[in-house]
């Protein structure tokens, strides 16, 4: 090979790598604006919403717009209920799907394989089929504005998380259970004992993808909770936006910030098990 | 193993009962630890599928008992000029938003396939608005959507571009909704980086003695070995986009001019605000069966564009 040769080749990369980070650079920061702006704005004095051109970074910082937040609507005891809710709902969806998922991958009993395939079937169902007869049946039992039709569901077995946690449960080699099955250990126990503790990770995914649903689930609250003292944070930002000073940039985008900090917090200490979670489901699968 | 230890301290079941019936012990606990599972699909999927099945040949407007009228309600959806205008918004919507995506997220992900510097720093930039959907990202890009003060428009404007009244007008509204179904089409770049890495380098080098071309290396390699993951996007996508409400809600209300009435605001206007269960009952049915439809056709014609590494082999 000329040098000249090489020399075109390397002048060739560099252009090629000058063009990819670029491309990178200004689509992150395509992604990223609605997030600086709305940080940006959460600092912005009175009335910056109605400014032309909109200010990037506001002159001057306004920390009080947060406290602002608090003082428009009970913002902790939104916060409380989401959390809550949130809770409740991850919990009751480990485990059972995970006792679930461990009967499909671990156990045999008649039936198991089609009853696996009626799992998969149900994820196809849009819940709009169900939503009616669901909430005539919560108003039935007099749950309408109580936690737990938001709440129950998930402890009976949701179907994407018992997919996710079977096709992790079948990787888990059998050597260990068969030895205390030898030593007559019950199934609960190796599920318990076993199972569980291998499966750290994945159930870590579970958690954060329930998390990040639950707590911006804004449907089912919408119907279930007519009392403003019981609302989620996403109601509560909504009734912020809706009914208290509507039309304030500052305060909306405040209140929004507090509202995402959980989700994104936990995305960032997490991600790698979202990653994974997401790989998992979406290609093995 | 402490895990073992103390397995041995299990129950031991008597070898009677256990040689007896030893089969049925098993289906047994197999059942009991599926029954979290088999409940939730009586109470939360089969009956309320039933119920709704029959609602949707009732008129129940919750004060009185429900009605048998037959096939009325789907007989009143032929000359409901709003269901069809609901599901031609809800359609146009999926057509744009569903392909856009994945065309945005396979062009991320090959970008960042680039073996690039802080690949996990993009990787999580273009993930993060899918982790705060709903009323966050509806209420803040109702302000970057603002015709007069919104960002959006303000940087159209330094290109010499005149923005549209995005949210006012019912030309541009659902476009709005579009861009912002764009932006949170990052958990699809996942999936593809990770389709990307599982195409063996071998090909692309073999493509490469044989001079082809980097775009058709991509366009006759990378998109045939991807294709499974594209499919299986594309179906979640159809799904989901089917259902959007939270935004449409917040933002526009199916507002202006209706322009943005997507289906299951429609449903869910007349369920809770008009009282109309058996109407929306059958509504659901319907959209059910568009999304069955639409699944059923993107599967039929997958066998032509979907490829899988276990055909060659037979071949």
């Amino acid at each position: 090979m000329t040098t000249k040769q090489s020399r075109q080749r390397q002048f060739g990369w560099a252009i090629r790598q000058v063009i990819l980070y670029s491309l990178l650079l200004v689509l992150g920061l395509a992604f990223l604006l609605p997030f600086l702006w709305t940080l940006s704005s959460s600092l912005k004095p009175a009335g910056s919403g109605f400014k032309f051109p909109p200010e990037f970074l506001p002159k001057e910082f306004v920390w009080g717009n947060y406290p602002q937040v608090f003082v428009m609507i009970p913002f902790m005891s939104f916060f409380r209920n989401s959390l809550f809710v949130t809770g409740m709902s991850v919990l009751g969806e480990l485990i059972s799907a995970s006792l679930v998922a461990y009967a499909f991958a671990r156990l045999r009993f008649p039936g198991r394989d089609t009853l696996f395939l009626l799992v998969l079937a149900t994820m196809m169902i849009p819940y709009p089929v169900t939503m009616v007869p669901t909430f005539i049946l919560f108003k039935l039992l007099g749950l309408v504005n109580t936690y737990f039709p938001l709440i129950l569901p998930p402890w009976l077995g949701p179907a994407f998380s018992i997919f996710l946690l079977r096709q992790f449960f079948l990787t888990i080699n059998t050597e260990l259970d068969e030895a205390a099955k030898v030593d007559g250990a019950s199934e609960f126990l190796i599920y318990r004992r076993i199972i569980i503790p291998l499966s750290k990770p994945v159930l870590a995914t579970v958690a954060i993808f329930g998390f990040v649903a639950y707590w911006n689930d804004f449907l089912n609250p919408l119907i279930y909770l007519s009392e403003s003292s019981m609302y989620t944070l996403a109601l509560g930002v909504n009734f912020l936006r809706s009914f208290r000073g509507g039309g304030e940039l500052s305060i909306q985008m405040a209140a929004s910030v507090m509202f995402v900090a959980p989700c994104i917090l936990l995305f960032i200490i997490a991600q790698r098990y979202v990653v994974e979670g997401i790989v998992t489901t979406g290609i093995k699968g | 193993m402490a895990e073992v230890s103390v397995a041995q301290q299990g129950p031991t079941v008597g070898h009677r009962t256990r040689r007896l019936s030893r089969r049925h012990r098993e289906a047994l606990i197999g059942y009991l630890f599926l029954s979290p599972w088999l409940l939730g699909f009586v109470i939360f999927l089969l009956g309320p599928m039933l119920v709704s099945l029959y609602l949707s040949l009732a008129e129940y407007k919750v004060i009185t008992p429900p009605r048998w009228i037959g096939l009325a309600n789907y007989e009143r959806m032929f000359g409901d000029d709003l269901f069809y205008h609901a599901l031609s918004v809800t359609a146009r919507y999926t057509a744009f938003s569903v392909p856009l995506g994945i065309a945005v997220a396979l062009g991320l992900a090959v970008l960042l396939n680039q073996k690039i510097v802080a690949l996990g720093l993009f990787r999580t930039i273009f993930y993060l608005p899918s982790i705060i959907s709903g009323v966050a990202v509806a209420i803040v890009f109702a302000w970057l959507f603002n015709f007069k003060f919104g960002v959006l428009n303000y940087l159209l404007s330094l290109v010499g571009v005149t923005g549209p009244n995005w949210m006012g007008s019912p030309r541009w509204a659902l476009w709005a909704f579009i861009l912002m179904s764009v932006w949170s089409a990052g958990s699809n770049v996942v999936i593809f980086l990770a389709a990307l890495q599982g195409v063996p380098k071998a090909l692309y080098e073999a493509a490469e003695i044989d001079g082809a071309s980097s775009w058709h290396r991509f366009w006759n390699i990378t998109l045939p070995m991807i294709s499974p993951a594209i499919l299986f996007v594309a179906i979640i996508g159809i799904i989901g986009s089917f259902q959007t409400f939270t935004q449409a809600y917040i933002m526009t209300g199916g507002g202006p001019a209706n322009s943005t009435l997507f289906y299951l605001l429609y449903l869910y206007k007349n369920a809770f605000n008009w009282f109309e269960m058996g109407y929306a009952s059958a509504l659901a049915w319907v959209l059910f069966l568009v999304i069955i439809v639409c699944t059923i056709l993107l599967l039929r014609t997958s066998a032509r564009w979907v490829y899988y590494e276990g055909d060659a082999r037979a071949r």
